[in-house]
């Protein structure tokens, strides 16, 4: 995510000692190996950023003109019919909700989890709580979708029916269909705690950085613990309590196998999130490519695509949101 | 509003290492009273346990008594938090909230005691400001961030903050060591006008400065490299300057060690 500062031009190198004025450069190899390694490094990662575009998008090209409903707005996903029609409308709303319901979950949590190890628990309990977070990102996600469709799924039926019960007025938990817990909640529910880790792991790496100074400063001034966290540990970290939420989102919107596993998949859009359907674009993916002919394969890609973009997009986004407080971010701490 | 502080019997540990041992003081009201020493000889650690933020330390644990004004501050029932509202700190390092403006920086601790009314907010700002002698520096620029400050109108930042909640008593800790000495002046004159107003405490390795700033001055020592830090002797700072009671102090100021 950090093409833009990867290829910053180094800087000249030094003239060393007066001795070697007169031979400038041809004693510094090791100076030009590394700038031909780094530039190197940095012109790679931007080809292969251009490949994958440009391949994505001559295979969609490919697709989308033989479309004969509209790309973005069509809930069918037939390209094997006659004529051939697909839409990604379904997938964009399944990725985009399970996701969000990843994040409400999984960002407040998980900044509660890096503040307690950071700063409240005592170490001989902190050190191997964060060795466990540490465990839970090297979990497979195929795991992460089997317990979730083994255990979760059942588990979830309880708690569907009772927020169908008290919170079914609002709409989007109001539960239509008997089926079991295979929707979008839940999927949204087992993507929390896939991406806990990452998000847990960034943010208390920032909240260690918090420097000392400041949170005395606010402690002082007779700030409480939480006082203290809010003054000087919090905003302190906050670029990175982004960052941490985008890595993460970024993980949730490109999940696939768990999410695979755990939905049922239908193309179908429902505000209705305890009603089995739905589907996103990995998933998807997943579920047709094997069984999907070129013209199949192309419409897929297509839709890679647009999930690509929003990746991007919401990289770009983090970026912005991080750059546009610049002056305020401790530089001088 | 400013108080004395009656010090007895007082050390302090990081775990089982002693840093001060059996410190008794008398600290006058509305004056300033100065801490020299060598380095490691626990004047800082002193200070840092009249606010009770000598505990916040990890293995940080003090014994002994602290009366403000009559009251323990390591009483049974005393919250650090309220001590530390009373009893102001400016540290060595200037540190205003990076992440908050000037005027936000001033007023934080006005919005931690939630003891003030809005519309005063901007008042006991600009009050506080203009008692830091920085408010003619930074009045246009308010909103601006605080780091964007130079070091020594940081730390008039950090003094305007730290008085902007009345305290009775404002502890320095070595207030001038990261600053140039034209802001270092600046400092001193505050804390002359200062002390018409507050007990003020300052930690300091300028021996200079001590002189000119303080009424009264206390040394420490320590016996070597690993022991607690004691107090050697506490006097009006003239006769510490000029005829100290222990040999060791004349040693010290004169250059002899340390």
């Amino acid at each position: 995510m950090d093409i833009a500062t990867q290829t910053t031009s180094p800087s000249p190198p030094s003239s060393g000692p007066e001795t070697t004025l007169a031979s400038k450069g041809s004693s510094h190899a090791g100076d030009r190996v590394f700038l031909a390694l780094s530039r190197g490094s940095g012109i790679t990662l931007l080809v292969i950023m251009a490949a994958i575009a440009a391949f994505l998008t001559y295979r969609t090209g490919l697709a989308v003109s033989k479309d004969e409903a509209n790309f973005l707005t069509s809930s069918e996903w037939n390209p094997a019919g006659d004529p051939p029609v697909f839409g990604i409308a379904v997938l964009l709303f399944g990725t985009i909700v399970s996701s969000i319901i990843a994040m409400a979950i999984a960002v407040p949590v998980a900044i509660g989890i890096a503040l307690f190890i950071s700063h409240y628990a005592p170490r001989r309990l902190a050190t191997p709580l964060a060795y466990i977070v540490d465990l839970l990102a090297a979990v497979p996600s195929i795991i992460f979708g089997l317990w979730g469709a083994v255990f979760l799924v059942p588990y979830l039926d309880g708690l569907n029916q009772w927020l169908d019960t008290y919170l079914g007025w609002t709409y989007i938990f109001d539960k239509t269909s008997d089926g079991v817990a295979r929707n979008l909640f839940t999927v949204g529910i087992l993507l929390a705690i896939m991406i806990l880790p990452i998000v847990t792991n960034v943010t208390r790496e920032v909240f260690l950085q918090s420097p000392k100074m400041h949170e005395e400063a606010a402690l002082a001034l007779g700030a409480t613990r939480w006082e203290v966290m809010r003054m000087s540990v919090l905003p302190f970290g906050r670029s990175g309590i982004i960052s941490a939420s985008m890595l993460g989102l970024g993980r949730a919107l490109g999940e696939t196998m768990a999410v695979a596993v755990v939905l049922s998949p239908s193309f179908i859009i429902s505000g209705r999130l305890l009603d089995p359907g739905g589907g996103t674009f990995a998933q998807n993916i997943a579920a047709k490519f094997n069984e999907a002919d070129e013209f199949g394969r192309d419409a897929l890609i297509a839709s890679g695509l647009v999930l690509f973009v929003i990746t991007l997009l919401v990289n770009g986004a983090a970026r912005w949101i991080i750059g546009r407080r610049k002056e305020y971010s401790g530089a001088n701490a | 509003m400013a108080k004395r502080i009656d010090i007895s019997g007082l050390s302090a540990y990081y775990g089982n290492h002693k840093a001060i041992d059996d410190i008794s003081m008398t600290v006058e009201p509305r004056s300033v009273t100065a801490f020299i020493g060598p380095s490691g000889c626990g004047k800082s650690t002193f200070l840092r346990t009249l606010n009770r933020m000598h505990e916040v330390t990890p293995g940080g644990r003090v014994e002994g008594k602290v009366l403000l004004d009559d009251e323990n501050l390591y009483g049974k029932d005393v919250d650090p938090v309220a001590v530390r509202r009373t009893v102001g700190m400016v540290f060595q390092r200037p540190n205003p909230f990076p992440t908050m403006s000037i005027f936000d920086n001033v007023a934080a601790g006005l919005r931690l005691n939630h003891s003030y009314k809005k519309n005063k907010l901007a008042e006991v700002v600009e009050k506080s400001l203009r008692g830091a002698n920085l408010w003619n520096e930074v009045k246009d620029r308010l909103n601006k961030p605080g780091s964007g400050l130079s070091g020594g109108q940081q730390q008039r930042l950090c003094i305007a903050r730290a008085i902007a909640v009345e305290p009775q008593v404002l502890l320095m800790d070595e207030p001038c060591s990261a600053l140039d000495p034209i802001s270092t002046l600046a400092i001193e004159d505050l804390i002359g006008e200062l002390k018409e107003r507050f007990t003020i405490v300052i930690v300091t390795h300028n021996m200079q400065q001590a002189a000119r700033v303080s009424d009264r001055t206390a040394f420490f020592n320590l016996a070597a490299i690993g022991q607690p830090g004691k107090l050697v002797e506490i006097d009006d700072t003239e006769r510490i300057f000029s005829n100290p009671s222990v040999q060791a102090t004349e040693d010290y100021i004169s250059g002899r060690f340390g």
